[in-house]
């Protein structure tokens, strides 16, 4: 397990998100367990792991509408706040994590950083090329209607997937 | 002001007391309480408020440059920059977009740079459909009202009225009640409309001029949909939104959650280089993969001057210019806390920096209505992320208010009761609590026929008509025998050549003329810890009229506190203050009034009289002498909201717990009195509706039978007139003559 995962799932507890770890080969599997159907998901930029065949990885308008779970890569996991960045991609990854009732975000143990700072001193170089990303931290949620409500314009639920894997840095 | 503008402003605050009040108060409660709690989590809070101000001194420092970069880099990506003077201006730009675009539907993200301008008007009036996709923004267009509030625009809505809203405009298939089923209904709502819409609208919280991105700061993911739907996307924000690069963005990523609604971070934060790389979701082609799109975004970024270079070059509102929207300084309000932005606020912006950007970018008469409702309490400045001096603003506006009403009718009449340096033409009411200091010497040279005169019902109702001075409120009683008089014919009781050390003890007005008590106790403490005492004869600290936006005269009387102390302060001696607000002049606002070596001078060598004992007991004085705890009662506490602005409460805690006794401190951010705050007439229901809160809190069962003490001396009033228990300063509670009030 990397360094920062234990203080990452604590804060992701704290926020009531759950998180799984798990490796290379267990990954198919974790995620079965994890993802209602309909799923859609965007190609994740690792080379340990990649979307199984059940997930949709062309998605479309009229699946990001249907489908319940959208998967998506995290590039960085921050553990001192139980966020995960996304990045937007061509393919749809901004939207894919957006639109879905339960957003499953993939992110590799060996990216999980202690704090903002070096989130953010990493992603100096990646904005200035031209890249988006969403630093995201737990569902989306809402208080203006009185309450807290959770899924106010994007997901209701969010799951962290920990890939324990001693890949190198390949996005 | 007129009588009858008194009346009719007191009727609009209780209108809004009545009817937002309840919501207001429970929100912003929360949000502050948040506050605390999450900035407590920070190991290097103070310092990354340092850095982020540092931050916001240099880009607003380097602004043109910036601006240059930030295009050079939008224009570079594939972007368009339009810099728009004015709201006119910027209007006009957006509504060729909308054109050019043949839009239908604009769909919008909050943005407060967008309410500045007004620009759903004027897309409305060229046939666009405008829609707000925040819930409360959103909620807010249905029911054709204002925000009340810079972060959360819809708080002081509950459920219930919500509710009812929806049910009249949407007349739903099945009931709406609970938040989760009115969020469930808008989402459904928004999310349509939002797929079909042309363009859309964000603000942006941060821009970096290296990378050209918009930083949007949100938890309900409206913004990123409104980004990235549409195929167009046009974002609006002022020049003061730039930083010079990405990793300037950590300390306010870090500070801008905690601050305005007390979260650690918001649900997202968004940070976008348009023309963004996702792909449009065209409804029209709803079975092409994104993969398989090769699209063309269209993005326009229109900064907005609007009066903002003019502030950049105004040595005083500068300062707003920091400012990052989080709304602690409204959270922290004890004033905002009962009324919201519909009282206190102006055209556009809400709460205690309001005046600054109303001023800015609206002119300063718009702040004019609700400048007032600033009482300088200073509970915002430790709130702000980056240490803006809000109440500074609030009185510099003020000040600059003043000047410009000019009806010299009643100037023959008070000329000579108002010795002040201000234009003719003042208000009266501001002109009389202003030379408060010359009021309250008259009236104890002529007390008791002052105090008696000052309780007859004619005076009191004529007090009330002229200067609105309200008649609930009972008035201070002036005494006989000043505390300096006293003192010149007691004389000091220690020997030099006994004395462990040697103080001046300030006489402030309020110590000196009304409750002369407080200053014999705190001689005789000082005295009892070995401390020879000097009460010279120094004036007024400028406090008074430093309040009521006078700054000339408070200018004036501030070089003469410290001409007259300037030699205590070289020989040696430090000067102790009873009331915590002419402290906090010394400490804190004659920075703006004095020379900076004065300042600095006076600021290291005067302390809160309960400082200073804290200091000799922890320098091995002897407390022997002192009043303990014994068997009397326990302690309910107000510290003063200018002492715990300085953090220095905690002093007189300290020594309380020291000598046995057992404190509850108040946790409010301010009794609502506030000097003459609370005598206003306008004012009358506003202070006490703030007044409860912390009456509410010493009617606890763990407090309510305690003895109520309090630093400051509207504090004692305004617990006086609450409770009905009278409220003494601490240092009379540790006097060695100190009996226990009857119960």
């Amino acid at each position: 397990m990397g360094v920062h995962a234990e203080r990452f799932d604590a804060t992701l507890a704290d926020l009531d998100v759950p998180v799984t770890h798990t490796d290379p080969t267990g990954f198919n599997r974790t995620l079965e367990t994890i993802a209602r159907d309909p799923a859609i998901g965007t190609a994740l930029p690792f080379e340990s792991v990649s979307l199984p065949d059940w997930v949709d990885d062309e998605a479309t308008p009229a699946t990001l509408q249907s489908a319940s779970t959208g998967i998506t890569a995290a590039s960085i996991g921050i553990a001192d706040y139980g966020s995960v960045v996304l990045p937007a991609t061509p393919s749809g990854a901004e939207q894919v994590s957006l639109f879905s009732d339960l957003h499953v975000a993939v992110v590799r143990a060996d990216d999980i950083v202690p704090d903002m700072r070096t989130a953010i001193d990493r992603l100096g170089p990646r904005l200035r090329d031209g890249g988006s990303v969403i630093v995201a931290t737990g569902p989306s949620a809402t208080a203006d209607m009185g309450a807290l409500v959770r899924g106010a314009h994007g997901p209701r639920d969010v799951h962290v997937v920990v890939v324990e894997t001693g890949d190198e840095a390949d996005e | 002001m007129s009588s009858v503008d008194r009346a009719a402003k007191a009727d609009r605050i209780r209108h809004l007391l009545e009817t937002e009040g309840d919501a207001v108060e429970a929100n912003t409660l929360g949000f502050n309480r948040g506050r605390y709690e999450s900035v407590a989590d920070l190991e290097d809070y103070e310092t990354l408020k340092e850095e982020a101000r540092t931050i916001k001194e240099n880009a607003i420092e380097r602004l043109p440059e910036l601006v240059d970069e930030l295009t050079a880099t939008v224009e570079e990506n594939g972007g368009s920059v339009y810099l728009a003077d004015d709201a006119a201006d910027a209007n006009r730009y957006i509504r060729d977009v909308a054109n050019e675009a043949e839009a239908d539907r604009v769909v919008k993200s909050k943005s407060m740079t967008s309410e500045e301008l007004e620009v759903n008007d004027a897309l409305e009036r060229e046939g666009v459909d405008v829609v707000e996709t925040d819930l409360g923004e959103w909620v807010l267009q249905v029911a054709d009202d204002a925000p009340s509030h810079i972060v959360a625009p819809a708080i002081h809505k509950s459920r219930e009225e919500i509710a009812r809203l929806f049910t009249d405009q949407f007349e739903p298939d099945v009931p709406l009640e609970t938040a989760e089923e009115l969020t469930m209904f808008a989402r459904e709502r928004l999310g349509d409309l939002i797929e079909g819409a042309d363009i859309g609208m964000t603000g942006a919280n941060f821009i970096t001029a290296d990378s050209g991105s918009i930083v949007l700061v949100t938890s309900e993911g409206n913004a990123r949909k409104t980004a990235v739907v549409p195929d167009t996307h046009v974002a609006v924000a002022g020049i003061e939104k730039i930083v010079p690069s990405v990793e300037d963005l950590a300390p306010f990523v870090e500070l801008i959650g905690r601050s305005g609604t007390g979260q650690d971070i918001t649900s997202y934060v968004s940070l976008l280089t348009p023309p963004v790389e996702s792909p449009v979701v065209d409804v029209e082609e709803p079975d092409v993969a994104f993969a398989d799109r090769d699209d063309r975004r269209d993005f326009h970024l229109v900064l907005i001057d609007n009066g903002r270079t003019a502030m950049r070059e105004d040595d005083q509102l500068r300062e707003t210019l920091y400012c990052i929207r989080c709304s602690a300084c409204a959270n922290s309000c004890a004033n905002f806390q009962s009324v919201g932005g519909h009282a206190f606020g102006g055209e556009t912006y809400t709460g205690g920096i309001a005046t600054g950007w109303e001023a800015g970018v609206h002119g300063t008469d718009s702040a004019a209505d609700f400048n007032d409702l600033c009482t300088g309490c200073t509970r915002c400045v430790n709130a702000c992320p980056v240490g803006i001096d809000i109440p500074w603003i609030n009185t510099v506006v003020r000040d600059r208010l003043n000047r410009e009403g000019d009806d010299g009718r009643f100037e023959f009449v008070y000329d000579e009761l108002v010795p002040d340096e201000e234009p003719g033409g003042l208000d009266l009411q501001k002109r009389l609590f202003g030379n408060y200091g010359t009021l309250a010497r008259v009236g104890s040279a002529t007390a008791p026929v002052s105090n008696w005169l000052a309780g007859l019902a004619p005076v009191r109702a004529l007090m009330e008509r002229v200067v609105g001075i309200d008649e609930r409120r009972e008035l201070p009683t002036f005494q006989r025998e000043t505390l300096r008089e006293w003192y010149d014919a007691r004389g000091p009781r220690i020997d030099t050549a006994d004395a462990d050390r040697e103080v001046v003890l300030y006489p402030d007005t309020y110590t000196n003329y009304v409750d002369t008590d407080r200053g014999k106790a705190a001689v005789r403490v000082l005295e009892t810890l070995g401390v020879r005492v000097r009460v010279p004869a120094v004036g007024e600290s400028g406090r008074a009229p430093f309040s009521q936006g006078m700054v000339a005269t408070a200018n004036r009387q501030a070089s003469r506190v410290y001409a007259a102390l300037a030699e205590d302060v070289d020989a040696g001696r430090d000067v102790v203050v009873i009331e915590p607000s002419d402290l906090a002049m010394f400490r804190r606002e004659y920075e703006k009034l004095l020379p900076e070596r004065s300042f600095e001078r006076l600021r290291d060598n005067s302390y809160d009289i309960c400082e200073y004992v804290y200091g000799v007991l922890e320098n091995g004085g002897d407390p022997g002498g002192l009043r303990t705890a014994g068997d009397g009662p326990g302690i309910a506490y107000h510290a003063h909201c200018q002492q715990r602005t300085l953090g220095l409460d905690r002093y007189t805690t300290a020594v309380l717990d020291y000598l046995g006794y057992d404190v509850v401190e108040s946790d409010v951010e301010c009794c609502g009195m506030a000097g003459s705050f609370g005598y206003k007439r306008e004012y009358y229901e506003l202070s006490t509706d703030v007044g409860d809160r912390l009456a509410d809190q010493f009617a606890e069962p763990d407090a309510r039978d305690r003895l109520v003490v309090a630093s400051g001396t509207s504090c004692e009033e305004q617990l006086g007139d609450l409770l009905d228990r009278d409220a003494v300063h601490p240092i009379e509670v540790i006097d060695p003559r100190f009996r226990w009030p009857d119960p």
